[in-house]
């Protein structure tokens, strides 16, 4: 139940931001795109998640063609974006019910699943909380936790930790590291090099292009990722 | 279908909610044509002499003809309202969240569409209700027969927001559009005078006047509020919801790329 992209290109009129690029994402992994901004890290995300569409290229969610059938690849993606979407002036539990309803789920199946989600992000008594209330770390995490509901195969998370404190960045990714190893497929986009383990799986986009890919540690050698990663895009990160 | 029914609730149950913790928009939707109601037709009143014209079979005052008008003026600050909330979902980001769903855009744009025509609806008769405390009443069928005239045009205004909406890349952009939209379909229509009034100054503005959707719209409006079906308007409001609708869901085709951004 891998995410796959093959041949994908796009274009900004004559600007390129992503040029003939194939990845793959495995279960059970924790997979880290890592690029500085610009890279066409937002770009690769809009794809993926079909709000825009491109001439070239191919995308496979949990084995459903986004090309072909993108209901059915949708269906089996949970998205966390970059920017915050929850509708602040609902409490947690009925932004989550919005989007349980938007996945086809109501009633006790949807409360049943809204539950499990919190408690797997350990947010079940901010539930009541209107969004409004919560700090930046919480509403994260309520983010993540609704992009759950539906059991997806998949889960995509756009520079999630941007605005974070260092103590909520350090949470959200624990936590998403741990829905990893729950067997879950996941990709992370960020520009910081802090989020990414050893362990972990890393693609590395520079100028739409994909400059590396493989195990974090056999692909530094030893030397630090800040470093590394410098030394490739020639960009802080 | 068995998936699309929640969403369709859900959708609709938001846009409800949004519009109660909004209440500053709710008395501003009923403030507005109060005022001209209430202000601007009781000074009006003495410079404008209407004849009978169909559907009213007796003299009216003015206050009673622009009842249907400012019904369609709440329907069209709604419809514009609700495409700027679209634009500023889209900057903010959940109107990201609702095209990722596992459903056709269509839907979930027509889903959007009924919700806010829904809340439009909703206004109008609270406008209604109030215009009634202050004696300009309808007849009681009227107040049954608008519902469906208030919701087609609704959705007509709902679609050409929507279709805006679509093509305006920044919130910024979006109130030069507004003065362009607004202002121009609401005084460039039957709203405020009856069209053989318009043409007594000029027969041009006549037809400006007969071609806007929005005349139609307030027709529909006025005859339904009398009991009595416009055909000629329904055709016009119905015909137009169509292409203002093909133009929105044109403007959300993932492959035109309208909610792409940089990055």
């Amino acid at each position: 139940m891998s995410l796959t992209v093959e041949g994908l290109s796009y274009s900004y009129g004559a600007k390129r931001a992503l040029d003939d690029l194939s990845l793959e994402a495995v279960p059970g992994r924790f997979t880290a795109l890592l690029g500085p901004n610009g890279a066409g890290k937002s770009t690769l995300f809009g794809l993926l998640t079909r709000l825009f569409t491109a001439p070239v290229g191919r995308i496979v969610i949990a084995g459903q063609d986004m090309g072909q059938a993108p209901r059915a690849a949708l269906a089996r993606m949970g998205i966390v974006f970059q920017s915050q979407t929850l509708d602040l002036d609902l409490t947690v539990r009925q932004n989550l019910v919005y989007f349980a309803a938007l996945h086809g789920l109501s009633g006790r199946a949807a409360r049943l699943r809204i539950d499990a989600a919190l408690e797997r992000l350990a947010m079940r008594e901010r539930a009541g909380e209107k969004a409004r209330a919560l700090n930046g770390g919480h509403r994260r995490r309520a983010e993540i936790a609704r992009a759950l509901i539906h059991d997806p195969a998949v889960l995509l998370l756009d520079e999630p930790t941007v605005g974070l404190d260092a103590q909520a960045r350090a949470a959200i990714t624990d936590h998403v590291h741990d829905l990893a190893s729950d067997g879950m497929t996941v990709l992370w986009a960020t520009h910081l090099t802090d989020e990414v383990r050893r362990e972990d799986d890393l693609l590395l986009l520079h100028r739409g292009r994909l400059l590396a890919s493989g195990r974090a540690s056999a692909l530094t050698e030893g030397e630090a990722l800040q470093d590394w990663f410098l030394a490739r895009t020639g960009e802080p990160a | 279908m068995t998936r699309w029914t929640p969403a369709f609730v859900a959708i609709l149950t938001r846009e409800a909610l949004r519009f109660v913790h909004q209440r500053e928009r709710f008395l501003a939707a009923l403030v507005r044509p109060l005022v001209w109601l209430l202000v601007f037709a009781a000074g009006f009143r003495a410079a404008l002499g209407l004849s009978i014209t169909p559907p009213y079979q007796t003299y009216i005052t003015y206050e009673t003809y622009i009842v249907p008008g400012l019904c369609g003026m709440i329907l069209l600050f709604n419809g514009m309202q609700s495409s700027l909330s679209l634009v500023y979902d889209r900057e903010t980001g959940s109107m990201r969240l609702l095209l990722t769903a596992p459903l056709p855009r269509w839907f979930l744009l027509i889903s959007k569409l009924c919700a806010a025509t829904f809340i439009g609806c909703l206004q109008c008769y609270a406008f209604l209700a109030v215009a009634w405390m202050f004696d300009i009443t309808l007849p009681w069928i009227g107040y049954l027969a608008l519902l469906p005239a208030l919701l087609l045009a609704g959705l007509m205004l709902g679609a050409l927001g929507l279709a805006l909406s679509s093509f305006i890349k920044q919130l910024e952009n979006f109130a030069g559009v507004m003065n362009f939209v607004i202002f121009p379909m609401f005084f460039l229509s039957s709203a405020l005078y009856p069209l053989w009034k318009m043409a007594e100054s000029s027969e041009l503005l006549h037809d400006v006047c007969a071609a806007n959707p929005f005349t139609h719209a307030v027709e529909l409006i006025r005859f339904a509020a009398y009991g009595q079906l416009a055909p000629w308007a329904l055709l016009w409001v119905v015909l137009a919801t169509a292409v203002f609708l093909a133009l929105a869901l044109w403007g959300y085709d993932p492959a035109r790329g309208m909610v792409r951004r940089k990055g």
